[in-house]
């Protein structure tokens, strides 16, 4: 796509961010979701949000998905602020959104899944229909380009593994021709070893030139693959670096808060102190 | 886009699948384990009833199968979007009425109130649509309410209207002799009459079979009713998708409701009250998952079948018909046993 002609404010030597978020609050009632956060993606790089449960992961995604819509500050896409009526209107402007649970629909066959609400037909008038063997073949050779080799496209996806299914839903949203994708949580449910295998699917998007968001509460799972990070703490921006500015002990510390987790170690090595539990002898006293 | 220095595409064949034989494609259908029930029903009535397999007795059963099978398709479909419609029964009724009374009150020619009919039953359809999407109630409660309100509707309506609990007699009026041959003739083949129900049945499936299996809307139909959050997700318009759903029954139940008032020339206004249960369980029998996400429009058909040929052969049997719902339970529980043991066979063996 071509850029858009209001040059963005800043900075005029590199491209505006394909996604931008300035300021954004979100309130749910009296309930405070988010406040103040500011992140940017860009081509080709992966921008890590951070956070414990109920730091406002949730909220976010689904502010850039079009799920919901800012209640203050701005969000701008490709340097333009941008309001989205929904998710459609998302996928329409390029964000594609691979949620945690919402992914695909585990009764239907792979190939049903990868084209769902983008199918693409043949014919016209009454006898427009599915074209079935596109959908087919292109779900097989897209997949294999991600390096998912599937015995058989008709399947249904629920009998795919965890990490399959992400991987599914990844290579749907490159396939489409996403400029941003957004990935909730893909490595929560998984093991280490398809965490990887994830992981390198979300590297080779990049690589694809995607801007990617990557949600996540595993800093390791972050640091191996993030250019960016933004830690969420309680609804508020608790930090955001860039690679080179942060370490990796450094983003784990901030990530668990830091001070808590020095206190939570004493906490701890006090109670193990003596030995340790089960080292106890029964007639020994602790001191 | 860049590949990832995979190899290339292998050829076509996958060493992992073990020889997919056309008997397993089969054995994964929906619809087969109606199909095996359909057999076994009609081999049974074939031993047990002498003039169950005379030429004369497939009119009368396929007859009794199309009166189902033309809802059946169409509740097939909602069920697999995930929703039930419990009015489907008494729509047809009132569809019926609303044609016969509006003709005969605006002395119309009667075309006019089959049109209106079509309107009126397409606002009802509509109706349980939005309200359902709007809000976000069980179709369950949404169904169930609009059933009791038709089923009053027609009774108080007729009552009103006609001072007794049926319609007055349209056979005399302008192009009821044409609206009969669309809705309610038959053809008369040797031995075997059949009726254009059949005909309109076939088409039925045969539509609601495209549209499932070759269109987008079909595969929107198994989102939403699969996990209508994915669905949504993905930009399938999902409150859409299930009106669209809601007015296909409706217009079955304007086509249904065509041929009870056709056949005859009045209407009986307490009429339907049970018959949403029968769609239901014939779309079970046909392999239609009661969460949705699943089933076919072939299966309903199939289950319709099974309906008739239990109905008809326990007469052609010259047993007592009181027996017949006894019949329907077992069936219902040994079909949705069938489908769950051939379904759960399939996929393991797959």
């Amino acid at each position: 796509m071509t850029a858009p002609q209001a040059p963005a404010p800043r900075d005029t030597a590199s491209p505006p961010a394909l996604v931008e978020l300035d300021h954004v609050s979100k309130y749910y009632g009296n309930v405070r979701a988010l406040e103040d956060v500011s992140l940017e993606v860009h081509a080709g790089e992966i921008t890590c949000v951070l956070g414990d449960n109920g730091a406002g992961k949730s909220t976010l995604i689904k502010i850039i998905a079009g799920l919901h819509r800012h209640d203050s500050g701005a969000f701008l896409i490709e340097g333009g602020e941008a309001a989205l009526a929904n998710p459609r209107d998302a996928l329409d402007r390029g964000i594609a959104t691979v949620h945690q649970d919402l992914a695909v629909v585990s009764l239907m066959p792979v190939w049903r899944n990868f084209f769902l609400g983008s199918e693409p037909t043949k014919g016209r008038g009454p006898f427009k229909r599915l074209d079935v063997r596109l959908m087919r073949e292109t779900t097989r050779a897209e997949l294999l380009r991600m390096g998912i080799d599937l015995r058989d496209v008709d399947q249904p996806i629920g009998t795919l593994s965890g990490g399959e299914r992400q991987c599914v839903a990844i290579a749907r949203a490159v396939y489409f021709g996403a400029k941003v994708l957004v990935l909730d949580e893909p490595t929560a449910a998984l093991g280490v070893k398809q965490s990887g295998v994830v992981l390198k699917y979300v590297a080779a998007a990049r690589d694809a030139g995607l801007g990617v968001v990557l949600i996540t509460h595993n800093p390791h799972h972050a640091y191996l693959v993030g250019d960016r990070f933004v830690l969420l703490k309680r609804g508020t921006m608790a930090g955001s670096h860039t690679k080179d500015g942060v370490t990796l002990d450094e983003l784990t510390r901030q990530m668990a808060g830091g001070s808590e987790l020095e206190e939570l170690s004493h906490e701890l090595e006090r109670l193990s102190a003596p030995g340790g539990p089960g080292t106890r002898p029964a007639g020994e006293d602790a001191p | 886009m860049t590949a990832t220095g995979q190899p290339a595409a292998p050829a076509a064949r996958d060493e992992r699948l073990l020889r997919t034989s056309p008997l397993r494609r089969l054995l994964g259908r929906p619809e087969l384990g109606s199909v095996v029930g359909a057999v076994a029903v009609f081999l049974f009535f074939a031993v047990v009833a002498d003039s169950f397999l005379q030429a004369s007795s497939l009119g009368t059963v396929l007859y009794a199968a199309s009166t189902i099978g033309i809802m059946a398709a169409p509740v097939a479909l909602l069920m697999i979007g995930g929703e039930f419609d419990l009015s489907a029964g008494v729509m047809v009724t009132s569809s019926a009425l609303v044609s016969s009374m509006f003709s005969y009150q605006m002395t119309a020619n009667v075309w006019v109130g089959v049109f209106v009919s079509l309107l009126v039953t397409l606002g009802f359809g509509a109706f349980n649509g939005f309200m359902l999407t709007r809000t976000k109630l069980p179709s369950f409660i949404i169904t169930l309410g609009t059933f009791l309100m038709l089923t009053g509707l027609n009774l108080g309506f007729t009552k009103l209207i006609s001072g007794t609990v049926s319609t007055k007699s349209i056979g005399d009026m302008e192009g009821f002799a044409s609206a009969r041959k669309v809705f309610a003739s038959h053809l008369t083949l040797g031995d075997v009459e059949l009726k254009v129900t059949i005909l309109w049945w076939a088409v039925l499936v045969a539509v609601a079979t495209w549209i499932l299996l070759r269109t987008r809307f079909g595969n929107w139909i198994f989102a939403v009713g699969g996990e209508a959050g994915a669905a949504r997700a993905v930009g399938v318009p999902v409150i859409r998708t299930k009106i669209g759903l809601y007015l296909g029954v409706a217009f079955a139940a304007w086509v249904s409701g065509q041929h009870l008032l056709f056949s005859y020339d009045v209407v009986q206004s307490g009429e339907g009250v049970g018959n949403e249960l029968t769609y239901i369980i014939a779309a079970v029998i046909g392999g239609c998952l009661i969460t949705g996400g699943y089933g076919s429009a072939i299966g309903s058909a199939v289950g319709a079948i099974i309906f008739g040929m239990t109905s008809k052969g326990i007469v052609y049997a010259e047993w007592n018909p009181d027996w017949f719902k006894f019949f329907l339970g077992a069936m219902l529980l040994l079909a949705t046993l069938l489908n769950a043991w051939v379904r759960k066979r399939a996929e393991a063996t797959t």
